[in-house]
């Protein structure tokens, strides 16, 4: 059996939330224990928490304090955070279409001539990789994907761009993303998928979870456009792979 | 059905509600109304539930005309100027628009917002329970946007229920109370205490994402990096620059700024209400006690039908008498707020 897990610490966020925080960097382990505090809460709700939201390294647990104190709920946080991490029931596999390069991704040569190599092979790294969504935040949808390899590692773009495309491929820092929504970004951006991760009118509304697992395929600009039409139709163009 | 048209509107007005709860796991942000209490209490007024979708109304004018029947509506929240046809109404009342009777609105006199609440409600598409526009998002309805000239609100014909006023407890003109966190431990003892000891100012390139404070600069000891984490309403970020931004129902769910301490949950309401320009401060109260002034907010907010009293001819017309003489003399400094767009600095991620 596993050994007994660290405590997390309990941070207030005001009066009625607290920030169950596992780690003070990115870090793999912090993050299943995110999610799996995550998943606990779920399956056994305590009385009072109002909703949930995981990040890379704390769950932000929002409650109703004419129900529950903090006092009694943070107790009640860090006995079952200490819980043995109980594997993921049924991780979904994605496999995210993405045209590098070009006017989709305006930064791949300059991020490739950076990390002295090529856009080819920048774009087979970016492939090769098997991502989880480690949150999903900032704005609807856009999806912070852990499992980057250490040669993509980059510091954020000094001046973050006011807008980039809706459906960016990008990298910043030790992560790479899925953003959904045209909007601001700091980082570098490789390329666009048609898949829209959040689409009103569209059921399921949010198509990844925290947690999923994610893989990128290249594709030309023309399967691209095809791809962004049936996408902008509703179609999920994103392939759920057998597990 | 009648309708209440958009005569003239302002920037930063829009329909808000209660706020959509439940997918800020997903990025989706609750937005939702800036001063809860005074949305609560024009629904109220009006006899709809606490947090049913209103017209949230920001520092300029407005004027609404009813339209294919009579419309019932109350105000409340900031006082301004409100006239139907040349007759002064007051704030924190309800009243009737004839068909084709216009309620003109002037501009907020000492805060932000106010409240316009319509009898029935506002017909809409509720999207995660809420009508609440998010403009980002492209939520909200019946327009996803803020309100125009020429936007139709669909409502219910006017009651006839007689007119109502609502008692509120008077507005306390003190401190922002806040408690520390969840990132206080990336300030030195010196930066909390400039925090609270100096005066601040909400600065005209405030929206409903976030307010940025003027004031000194509140310096990190580790550099202002940190691994993204969740935000709530009224969390205080502080960005490379040291100037605070205090985070509003439009925020972004996740932020990689450190988070010095965050608003109380019974003063957001007042703190969103502050005019640009004007002067306050922040005080550090226990988690007991905010919490204790919490569950009080709540209890006021449960107790406002037994505040809502008959409206004497009498107590109308001097209310607004009072707000029509005021009206005339005070230009307050909100009347400047321009509801700028963010820089990419405030916006950009981590």
């Amino acid at each position: 059996m596993a050994a007994t897990l660290s405590p997390p610490r309990i941070l207030p966020s005001g009066d009625s939330a607290i920030t169950v925080e596992f780690s003070h960097n990115i870090d793999d382990a912090a993050n299943q224990r995110v999610l799996a505090l995550d998943r606990t809460l779920a399956n056994e709700p305590v009385a009072g928490i109002t909703e949930t939201v995981p990040t890379y390294r704390s769950l932000l647990v929002h409650y109703d304090p004419v129900v529950i104190d903090f006092d009694t709920l943070g107790e009640q946080i860090v006995a079952l955070a200490q819980r043995p991490v109980p594997p993921a029931s049924k991780t979904r596999r994605w496999r995210i279409p993405v045209v590098y390069g070009g006017e989709h991704g305006v930064d791949l040569e300059d991020v490739a001539k950076s990390l002295q190599t090529t856009p080819d092979d920048l774009v087979a790294r970016h492939v090769a990789g098997d991502y989880r969504v480690a949150m999903i935040g900032f704005t609807p949808g856009w999806s912070y994907l852990s499992g980057l390899e250490k040669f993509l590692h980059m510091p954020r773009r000094q001046n973050p761009r006011l807008l980039t495309p809706a459906g960016t491929i990008s990298i910043g820092g030790v992560q790479t993303g899925v953003q959904c929504l045209a909007g601001p970004s700091g980082w570098h951006l490789l390329g666009r998928t048609a898949v829209r991760t959040y689409l009103l009118h569209r059921d399921p509304i949010f198509l990844l979870e925290p947690g999923d697992r994610v893989k990128f395929s290249p594709v030309d600009a023309k399967t691209f456009a095809e791809q962004d039409r049936a996408a902008a139709n509703g179609e999920i163009v994103a392939e759920l792979m057998a597990s | 059905m009648s309708k209440l048209v958009v005569s003239t509107i302002g920037p930063a007005s829009s329909v808000q509600d209660g706020g959509r709860h439940g997918a800020q796991r997903y990025g989706l942000t609750p937005s939702g109304a800036m001063d809860p209490l005074a949305l609560a209490a024009a629904n109220t007024l009006a006899g709809n539930t606490a947090f049913a979708a209103a017209i949230e109304i920001g520092p300029f004018g407005a004027a609404f005309t009813a339209r294919e029947g009579a419309v019932r509506v109350a105000l409340s929240g900031t006082p301004r100027s409100a006239d139907i046809a040349g007759r002064a109404v007051a704030s924190d009342t309800s009243m009737t628009l004839s068909d084709g009777e216009t309620l003109t609105l002037g501009f907020a006199r000492g805060g932000a917002f106010s409240y316009l609440a319509i009898e029935g409600g506002i017909a809409g598409e509720p999207m995660f329970g809420s009508l609440a526009v998010n403009a980002r998002a492209g939520l909200g309805s019946p327009y996803p946007r803020p309100l125009q000239a020429g936007d139709e609100l669909q409502t219910q014909i006017a009651s006839g229920t007689p007119e109502r006023r609502i008692e509120l407890p008077p507005i306390v003109d003190g401190p922002i109370r806040v408690v520390w966190g969840p990132q206080d431990d990336e300030f030195g003892e010196e930066a909390k205490a400039l925090f609270l000891e100096s005066e601040w100012k909400i600065s005209a390139t405030s929206d409903r994402m976030g307010y940025r404070l003027e004031g000194p600069v509140i310096k990190h000891l580790h550099g202002h990096n940190i691994v993204s984490d969740g935000t709530v309403n009224g969390s205080i970020q502080v960005p490379g620059n040291g100037a605070p931004i205090v985070l509003m129902p439009d925020r972004g769910t996740s932020g990689g700024y450190p988070k010095i301490a965050t608003s109380i949950t019974a003063d957001l309401g007042r703190f969103a209400q502050t005019p640009a320009g004007k002067a306050f401060r922040f005080k550090a109260v226990s988690m007991a006690d905010a919490q204790g002034e919490a569950r009080k907010f709540a209890k006021l907010l449960r107790s406002l039908p037994d505040r809502l009293r008959a409206v004497e001819n009498f107590d109308l017309n001097i209310e607004a008498l009072r707000d029509a003489n005021v009206a005339g003399s005070a230009v307050s400094a909100i009347d400047a707020r321009t509801w700028q767009a963010p820089s990419a600095d405030a916006l950009a991620q981590d």
